[in-house]
C-alpha cells in the first residue's frame, strides 16, 4: 500500500517537473488568439474603438471586454472577419465610434505650419517629420489616416484627402444565375 | 538530356487552342510609313512602373530624339520626342487605353515638319552595365505589348544564363505587326539578339517563328547564310497554337520545362524577348536612336484597308484608321491587341504607344454572335485547353463567391490572361474578366496588408522608444537627486550654477 502510494506519488511529481519544465520552456510567445485577432485589424492605431491601439483593443476582445463591433477604419467587413475568427455571429459596426471612410492621408499645410511638435507627439506611427520650430511634414506612405495629429494642431494647418485608390478591373455584371 | 540547350528539341504546352488566324487580311499591302498628324500625344506612362520626371515645359521646342521625362531607376521609362515641334501643353486629361476608359498626362507636341533630329550617339561601351543603362535611357521597354521595361529585365547577375529567345510566334488572329518587321528587318533583329545576349552573359541566341511564317524564315535563314553572327543563332519553327507566344508557353515549347509559378525564365537560364523589341535594341545599340516608333496592324471587318504601319508614338489611333482607309461601317468595338487577349477601347482618340500592337476594329456582325451568359456546367472544356494547368471553373466558382483567398489557393495570380477558357465555355461565361477582378483584388489585398504590416511595425518601435525615453529620464532625474543629497556635492553645483548665471548678463 505505501509503495504504491510511494510510487504513484513519485511518478506525479516527476510528471509535474517534467510538465511545468516544457510549460516554460515552450512557451507560446504571445496568446495566439490575441495575434490572430491583431492581424485582421486594419493597424491605424487611431484609438477610435476606446483603446490606445490595435493591439489592446485586440487583447480587450481576446479577453471579452471589448465588442467585436468598435473598429469604424475596418468597417463591416472587419466585424464579419471576427465574427468568423471568434464563431460568434456578425453584429452591425458600432457607427456612433465613427463611420467607415475610404482610406485617407494627413497633409500639413506647410504656409500655416509654426512648427510646434504637438502632431508629432500624437502621431501613434511616427510618420510625421519635423523639429522644434521648423516646418513639419507628413510621410504619406506611413501614414494611416487615423486623425489624431489634428486634434492637437494649434493652428489647424492638417487636413486629411483621400488616399489615392488604385484602379482595379470591375467585376463583370453577372446575369441572374440559377446554379442548381 | 541535361545536355540539351533550349531549341534543340521541341516540346508542348498543355491546352492552347487552334484557331483562324486572319493574318494574310492586314499582310496583303506593305508596310507603310504613317504621315505626322498635327498633334502627337505622348502618355507619360507607357510601360510598366511609375513615370519618369517631366524634362520640357509648355511653349519649349523639341529635337527629333530629345527626352522628355528622365528616369531615377529601372522601373521607370523615358519617353521621347518623335519629331522635332513644339510642346504645346502636357494635357493631364488626354485617353489612353490603360486602364480601360481612363485618362491620364500625355506631353502634346506640334511636330513643325522639318523633322530636325537630336545627335544619336552610338554606344561604344560594350560593358553590360553600360548597355543596360543606355537601353533604358532610350525607352527601351518589351515591345510585345506588356511594356516590361527592357533594362529591369537584363539587370542582374545571371551566372546560370544560357539562351536569349527572340519571340517572334505571334500567335493571335489578326495580328500580324511582328511578321512585317521579321520580313523587313531580319538583320536588325539577329543584331538585337546577339547584342541581347552578350549582355546577359548568353551563349547563344533562339529565333522562335511560327510555322506558318515562311517566307520570314527563309529570310532569316538567308541572312544568317549570308552573314553569321558573331554567336550561334538558331531558328525555329513552332506549331501554331495560341497561346504559343505567351512567354512562358514559347519557353516550356523550347525548353521542355515550365517556368516556376513565382520563378523567372532566368530559373531555367533563359530569357525571353519580343522581335521588335530585339530590333529596338539594335537600333539603340548601333544607331543610338531612342524608342520613338513601332509597328502598328490596323485591322479586322471594320478597316477598309486593313495594314501595317510603321506610326511615331503619340499618333491618335484615327489618324492611323484614316490612313487605312477608314471604316467600312459603323464598329461596335475597337479592340487594342487582338480578339483573345485584347482590351476594348472607349475612344480612336488614343494615342499609339510603346505596347500598341493592334488595332482590331469590330463590327455588329462578329459581335453578334456572342450569346448570353448562362450557369456553368462544368463540362471541363476549360480545363482542357488552359495553358497554365489551371481549374478555370473551380476559380471561378470561388470569385462569384468572393473567396479570393480559395481562388489563390488554386493558383489564380499564375493565370496569363489568354482567354483560352472564354473562347470554348459553352456557357458564354467571360471567364478571363472574373480573372482579371479577382486578380486586381489580390494585389489591393497585398498592398493594404503590407501597409498594415508597415504601420504595426512602426507603432511597435514608437511605443518601445516611449518606454525607453521614460525609463531614461527618470534615470536622469534620480542620478540629480542623489547628487543634490550630498551637501559638498550640492554646494559646488549650486556655486556653479550661480558662476553660469553672472557669465551670462555681464555683457
Amino acid at each position: 500500500m505505501t509503495a504504491a502510494v510511494l510510487s504513484l506519488g513519485l511518478l506525479a511529481l516527476v510528471i509535474a517537473a517534467g510538465l511545468a519544465w516544457a510549460g516554460r520552456r515552450f512557451k507560446p510567445d504571445d496568446d495566439p488568439i490575441v495575434e490572430q485577432i491583431d492581424q485582421l485589424l486594419p493597424q491605424t492605431q487611431c484609438a477610435q474603438c476606446g483603446y490606445p491601439g490595435c493591439r489592446p483593443y485586440a487583447q480587450a476582445i481576446a479577453s471579452g471586454e471589448a465588442e467585436i463591433n468598435q473598429c469604424p477604419p475596418g468597417g463591416q467587413s472587419t466585424v464579419d472577419a471576427l465574427a468568423g475568427l471568434l464563431n460568434v455571429d456578425p453584429i452591425p459596426l458600432d457607427t456612433d465610434r465613427g463611420e467607415p471612410g475610404s482610406p485617407s492621408v494627413a497633409i500639413i499645410d506647410e504656409d500655416r505650419c509654426i512648427g510646434c511638435t504637438l502632431c508629432i507627439q500624437a502621431c501613434p506611427v511616427d510618420a510625421i517629420l519635423g523639429a522644434s520650430r521648423y516646418m513639419h511634414t507628413v510621410i504619406s506612405d506611413e501614414c494611416t489616416g487615423c486623425e489624431l495629429c489634428i486634434a492637437p494642431c494649434p493652428v489647424d494647418c492638417i487636413s486629411l484627402v483621400e488616399r489615392p485608390v488604385r484602379w482595379t478591373w470591375p467585376r463583370p455584371i453577372q446575369q441572374a444565375m440559377t446554379d442548381r | 538530356m541535361s545536355e540539351l540547350l533550349p531549341g534543340d528539341q521541341l516540346h508542348s504546352f498543355p491546352g492552347g487552342l487552334k484557331l483562324r488566324h486572319h493574318k494574310q487580311v492586314s499582310c496583303q499591302q506593305p508596310m507603310a510609313r504613317s504621315s505626322l498628324p498635327d498633334h502627337l500625344y505622348l502618355p507619360l506612362v507607357q510601360h510598366q512602373g511609375p513615370p519618369g520626371k517631366l524634362l520640357v515645359s509648355p511653349g519649349e521646342s523639341v529635337l527629333k530624339g530629345q527626352p522628355l521625362t528622365t528616369a531615377e531607376d529601372d522601373s521607370q521609362v523615358p519617353i521621347h520626342a518623335p519629331t522635332s515641334g513644339t510642346i504645346l501643353a502636357v494635357d493631364q486629361l488626354h485617353p489612353v487605353s490603360w486602364p480601360p476608359g481612363s485618362r491620364a498626362a500625355c506631353v502634346v507636341l506640334a511636330p513643325d515638319g522639318d523633322d530636325r533630329q537630336a545627335s544619336f550617339e552610338p554606344l561604344a561601351d560594350t560593358r553590360p552595365d553600360a548597355v543596360v543603362d543606355h537601353l533604358n535611357r532610350l525607352g527601351l521597354a518589351g515591345l510585345g505589348g506588356a511594356v516590361f521595361p527592357t533594362a529591369a529585365k537584363l539587370r542582374g547577375d545571371w551566372p546560370g544564363l544560357h539562351t536569349v529567345i527572340i519571340n517572334g510566334a505571334e500567335c493571335e488572329p489578326w495580328i500580324s505587326c511582328d511578321e512585317m518587321l521579321m520580313r523587313e528587318r531580319t538583320e536588325a533583329i539577329i543584331s538585337g539578339g546577339v547584342i541581347l545576349a552578350r549582355t546577359v552573359g548568353a551563349s547563344q541566341v533562339v529565333i522562335a517563328l511560327e510555322d506558318r511564317m515562311g517566307t520570314v524564315e527563309a529570310k532569316f535563314a538567308r541572312c544568317l547564310r549570308e552573314q553569321p553572327p558573331a554567336l550561334p543563332v538558331k531558328l525555329r519553327q513552332v506549331t501554331t497554337i495560341y497561346p504559343e507566344g505567351g512567354e512562358r508557353q514559347l519557353i516550356q515549347v523550347l525548353t521542355g520545362r515550365e517556368v516556376p509559378h513565382q520563378g523567372l525564365p532566368q530559373d531555367l537560364g533563359v530569357v525571353c524577348h519580343n522581335v521588335a523589341t530585339a530590333a529596338a535594341v539594335h537600333d539603340a545599340v548601333i544607331e543610338g536612336k531612342p524608342l520613338i516608333e513601332r509597328v502598328v496592324t490596323v485591322t479586322g471587318p471594320g478597316i477598309a484597308q486593313p495594314r501595317n504601319f510603321i506610326a511615331a508614338l503619340g499618333t491618335p489611333i484615327a489618324h492611323l484608321v484614316a490612313q487605312a482607309g477608314g471604316y467600312t461601317g459603323p464598329i461596335t468595338r475597337l479592340v487594342l491587341g487582338g480578339p483573345m487577349s485584347g482590351l476594348a477601347l472607349a475612344s480612336d482618340e488614343i494615342p499609339v504607344a510603346k505596347g500598341t500592337i493592334c488595332i482590331l476594329a469590330l463590327t455588329e456582325d462578329v459581335l453578334s454572335r456572342r450569346q448570353s451568359e448562362m450557369p456553368c456546367i462544368n463540362c471541363g472544356e476549360c480545363v482542357r485547353v488552359c495553358p497554365a494547368s489551371l481549374l478555370p471553373q473551380q476559380i471561378f466558382r470561388h470569385l462569384a463567391a468572393d473567396n479570393l483567398a480559395a481562388a489563390e489557393r488554386l493558383n489564380l495570380s499564375a493565370c496569363i490572361e489568354c482567354g483560352c477558357c472564354a473562347q470554348v465555355c459553352p456557357s458564354h461565361i467571360p471567364l478571363v474578366e472574373h480573372y482579371r477582378h479577382g486578380k486586381h483584388q489580390l494585389i489591393v489585398r497585398q498592398l493594404d496588408q503590407r501597409r498594415a504590416a508597415l504601420a504595426r511595425r512602426r507603432h511597435e518601435a514608437r511605443e518601445q522608444r516611449l518606454v525607453r525615453e521614460r525609463a531614461e529620464r527618470q534615470a536622469r532625474r534620480a542620478e540629480r537627486k542623489k547628487r543634490l543629497s550630498e551637501p559638498e556635492q550640492a554646494r559646488d553645483e549650486i556655486q556653479a550654477a550661480l558662476e553660469r548665471a553672472r557669465r551670462k548678463q555681464k555683457p
